[in-house]
Parts: C-alpha cells; structure tokens; sequence
C-alpha cells in the first residue's frame, strides 16, 4: 500500500509540473500554474518521506531531514522575500546554483556508499557529479557578475583552454566508467574539481548582456542533473521534472538567443564585453545636445503621441512608479503614451514587464520590439530611460560593432528623441552609443528618479 | 558497451519517458510570450528543486555511523528546499505585480 501512495504521489507530482508549466506560458494563468506545481512539489516531498522504502526499509534520520527542510525554508523564503524586484535575475542564478550542489552531493555520497557499480550506474552518477557541479560554480559566477561583484575576464586563450578543459573531463568520465580501476576511487574528486572549475571558467568571459541566456543555459543543465538522479533512483518524478526543465530550458535559451539575433555557440565561444571598447572610441571629439527640464516638460505635454523606452537604469533608480505617473499626467493631457520593451531589457528576458507591472502599468501599453518600431515614425517624442544598448543604432549600420545584427528599438524614427542617464558611461555590454550623438538626440543629464520627478513635477504645472 | 547496452536495456522504459519528456517540454514552452520569459525561467529553476527528492533518499538511507554521507546528505537537503522554496517564492512574488494590472 505504501509503494502504492508513493508512486501515485509521483504521478500527481509529475501531472502538476507539466500543467504548472503549461500554465506558466500564459499571463492570465501562470501564478495558478506555479502554485500548482509548488502543490505537487510538496506532495511529492511528503510522499517520499513518508512511504519511501530501499530494501524493505523506510526513511530513517526523520529528524535531521526535518530540520533541514526547515533550515531551506526559512532561508529561501526570507531570501526570495526580501530580494529587490531588480535583483531577481541574480536571485534566480543563486536558486540555480543550489539545486545544480545538491545534486552534485548526491552524486559524491552515491559513489561513497557504493563505489563499485555496474558501468551504467557509474555513468549516471558521474554525469550528476559533473553536471551539477558546472552548473552551481556557473551559477555562482552568474550571480557575482550580476551583483557586480565579479568583472568579466576573457582573452583568446581562455576559449582553446575551455575546450581543452570539457575535452579532459569527458575523456576522465568516459574511462572512469568503462574501466573503473584506471583511477580508482579518487576519480570522483578528480572529476569534481575539474567541472568546478569548467563552470567558474565557462561563465567568466561572458558578457554582461549574454547573461541572461546563460542563466536560461545553467537552468536547464540542473534540470538535466537532477533527471540523473532519477535515473539513479528509478524515481519517476526527478526524471519527468527534470527533463521536463531540460528540455524547456534549451528552447528558452535558444528562444534568448533569437531575441538578439545570436546563435548559442556564438555566445558561448564568441564572448564579447571587455575586448570591444576600442571599437568606437574614435568618435570622442562628437559633442552631445542636452535639454533642460521645462523644454522637455513642453515636448512631451504639446506632442501626441510619446514613447517610454525602459532600461536597467530605471530599475537601478527604483523609477517605474514614477515613470508611470509621467504616463498619467501626460495622458490627463491628451497624450498617447506607450512603452517599447524590448526583450532583453532589464537583465533577462521580460524583468522590464515584471518592473512596470509592479508600478501598475497597465498590461496593453507595454507594446512589444516589433510593434514599437512599426509605431516609431508616427511619434513625436521617444524618452529613453536608463537604456542603452537595446537603442544602439550600431547593432544596424556598423559591422564592427559587436552587437551589429541585434535587433533594435528603433528610436531614431521619433521626431525628438530625449535620452535621461546619468553620464555617458556606456552600458552593460560596454559599448559605445553613437545615438547619443545624433542629430535629433536631446541629452537629459541626471538620476532616473530625481529627473522623472522633477519632470512630472514641470508637466503638472503646464 | 556489454555493460552499457544491459544498463539501456534494463531501463529502457525510464528512457522512454526521457524521450516524450523532451518534446513534452519543447510543446510546453513554445508560444511563450516574451513577457513571461522571467517568470517561466524562474518557475523552470523552482521545477528542478524536484532534486531534492534524491537528497532525502540519501539522508534517509544512510548509515547513522556514516557522518560523511549524513553531513553531505543534510547540507544537500537544505540546498535543495533553498531552490524549491526560494523559486516557488520568487515566481509567485513576480507573478503577483502581474495579477492586478486591469
């Protein structure tokens, strides 16, 4: 009876992640869909410890799980809690990196209670071991790199030395499993230090704004890990949710990767950030145009039709509520405003929707690339907020522009365009903006906040 | 390979399930709407806590003289419920701001 209730908790487990996934994928049902397989989650926890059995014998050390899970409760609960809605792509990489060290420590203690196994067994916990492992460094790294704590390093070298690298850790793999005593029992150590440091080196030289298909990438190899670890068990529903985030992680990564006209090996191999500034540093003795608050103000109240273009930098500032009373009062006054999101803005795919939908933007004024830059050429003004490169007419009109072929909000078809930064540092991918040099740019200096502020301030008194 | 080909054979039906997960997982997520990347990502990352299952094996079956497998088993299961209960939380924290836009 009680293999019964655990398998049936399995079923119910697996039915959960498939349709919390499927309802996920939509925006009027996606919270069900999470709370729902959060539901089958916890059944499939409960049911494992209660009606579990190896050999006839059940769960034992009770205790100890218990206190653990409340451990991992309390911290993950208060860490997602308190996490800033702006450093939720560093919060979901740490997630990341725990779930890819569990299931590298399951793989260490498996090959520490029974080193002797047939060769499909070994095989299995091997590639747990090296999977998670690349994963939680990877992941760790991703994390620093976001919380800019760790700058990107990259040189041509690294590249061969990579590759070089997985070579050396497939080839340890393939013979550990077939002939076992080649290294004998250190080999699990050998084979953890090795994808550690894979993962540390993989993530380093990679750009700031590759990040985020990284992250999509390291998701889906813990995905991967953890079906190991059903394979390991014969535990149906780690291998269907593990696959599952597998294979759908892939298709987020590659649909990333789409979303700025890059192939994945290009982002893995093909690194950019670092090595790139020198490309238009040329243009330094070009002069900017800049703006003050009340001919901005008179701009936009006097125009009929303005256009937001949320970056990172309005979420650095914490402004989307702000921006979203600019929206108000400029609507009060017969403007028609929308926003054009691009899909990488912000630090992953859709972080800029998750931030304006906290500030109650309604859902249909966030119109989407392709739509914005049909709409461009019939308005009058385009405010970019703390955006960058996703406006870079570079990615269109320069070859050697390392985003050359992204594609771009294409703000240069508004009749003004007024770009709000707080310097001209250039963005996260660390290239420069010749749009800020155009002829119909407007440079409005200052803090995201403070100028919005002020801004909806001068509007109101029109 | 003898032994490999035996491994394939024995599990040959957990194979199949792999196999049909795949696509399943590919027919799942197509026809996401960009807006919903984060979201999913994250509630993806909370799916494959589902790890921590083989942790709670591990710790329920070790030996209570083992310490290297109780330690490495306990640290695993509070890895583990990190990445279930932080990405359920974090998903449904972003999911929310969504709920109330009309």
């Amino acid at each position: 009876m009680s293999s019964f209730l655990l398998e049936l908790s399995y079923l119910i487990g697996s039915i959960t992640f498939v349709v919390g996934l499927k309802k996920l994928s939509h925006p009027e049902t996606a919270r069900q869909g999470n709370l729902l397989a959060a539901a089958g989650m916890g059944l499939a926890i409960l049911g494992t410890i209660l009606f579990h059995e190896h050999n006839g014998e059940r769960i034992g050390n009770i205790g100890l799980i218990a206190l653990a899970v409340g451990i991992g409760t309390v911290a993950g609960w208060m860490m997602a809690m308190r996490v800033k809605m702006t450093g939720m792509p560093q919060m979901v990489s740490l997630f990341n990196g725990m779930g890819g060290a569990c299931a590298a420590i399951i793989s260490i203690v498996e090959y520490h209670t029974h080193p002797d196994g047939a060769a499909g067994y070994l095989l299995v916990v091997f590639l747990g071991l090296v999977i998670g492992s690349i994963s939680f460094s990877g992941s760790m790294v991703a994390f620093g790199k976001l919380d800019e704590k760790i700058k990107d390093f990259s040189a041509k070298w690294l590249t061969v030395f990579n590759l070089l690298l997985l070579g050396v850790i497939i080839v340890v793999l393939a013979t550990a499993t077939m002939s076992p005593i080649t290294f004998g029992p250190s080999v699990l150590w050998i084979l953890l230090a090795l994808s550690l440091l894979y993962g540390v080196l993989f993530v380093m030289p990679i750009g700031g704004a590759d990040m985020p298909v990284v992250i999509s990438l390291l998701n889906s190899l813990t995905g991967m890990a953890a079906a190991f670890g059903g394979f390991l068990y014969d535990n149906q529903v780690m291998l269907t949710g593990g696959i599952l985030v597998g294979s759908a992680g892939t298709i987020l990564t590659v649909l990333m990767c789409k979303a700025m006209n890059r192939s994945l090996l290009n982002v893995i191999i093909g690194s950019f950030g670092g090595a790139s500034g020198g490309a238009a540093a040329a243009k330094g003795d070009q002069t900017v145009k800049e703006i003050n608050l009340t001919d901005t103000a008179i701009l936009c109240s006097y125009a009929s039709k303005v256009c937001i273009v949320p970056g990172y930098g309005l979420a650095v500032a914490q402004a989307q509520h702000i921006c979203h009373d600019l929206e108000k009062q400029l609507e009060a006054k017969g403007v028609e405003v929308y926003y054009a999101i691009h899909p990488v803005a912000g630090r992953m795919p859709g972080h800029m929707n998750v931030l304006l939908a906290e500030a109650d933007v309604p859902y249909p004024k966030l119109v989407e690339m392709e739509d914005a830059n049909s709409m461009m050429s019939s308005t009058d003004v385009a405010i970019i907020v703390g955006a960058n490169d996703v406006v870079n007419p570079s990615a269109e009109d320069d070859p050697s522009s390392p985003i050359y072929g992204m594609p771009v909000i294409k703000v240069w078809d508004a009749k003004n365009i007024i770009v709000m930064k707080r310097s001209m540092r250039s963005g996260y991918a660390g290239i420069e903006n010749p749009l800020f040099f155009h002829a119909k740019t407007k440079m409005l200096f200052g803090d995201a906040k403070d100028t919005l502020q002020k801004l909806v301030g001068e509007v109101k008194m029109m | 390979m003898d032994a490999l080909a035996s491994f394939f054979l024995e599990n040959q039906d957990m194979v199949y399930i792999v196999i049909l997960s795949i696509f399943l997982g590919i027919e799942v997520i197509s026809n996401v709407p960009a807006i919903l990347h984060t979201p999913l990502m994250s509630g993806a990352n909370a799916i494959h806590g589902v790890v921590i299952i083989g942790a709670i094996i591990v710790m329920g079956h070790a030996q209570s003289d083992d310490y290297l497998a109780l330690t490495l088993g306990f640290l695993a299961v509070v890895l583990g419920t990190l990445n279930v209960v932080g990405g359920f939380v974090v998903t449904n924290r972003m999911l929310e701001m969504f709920k109330k836009k009309k």
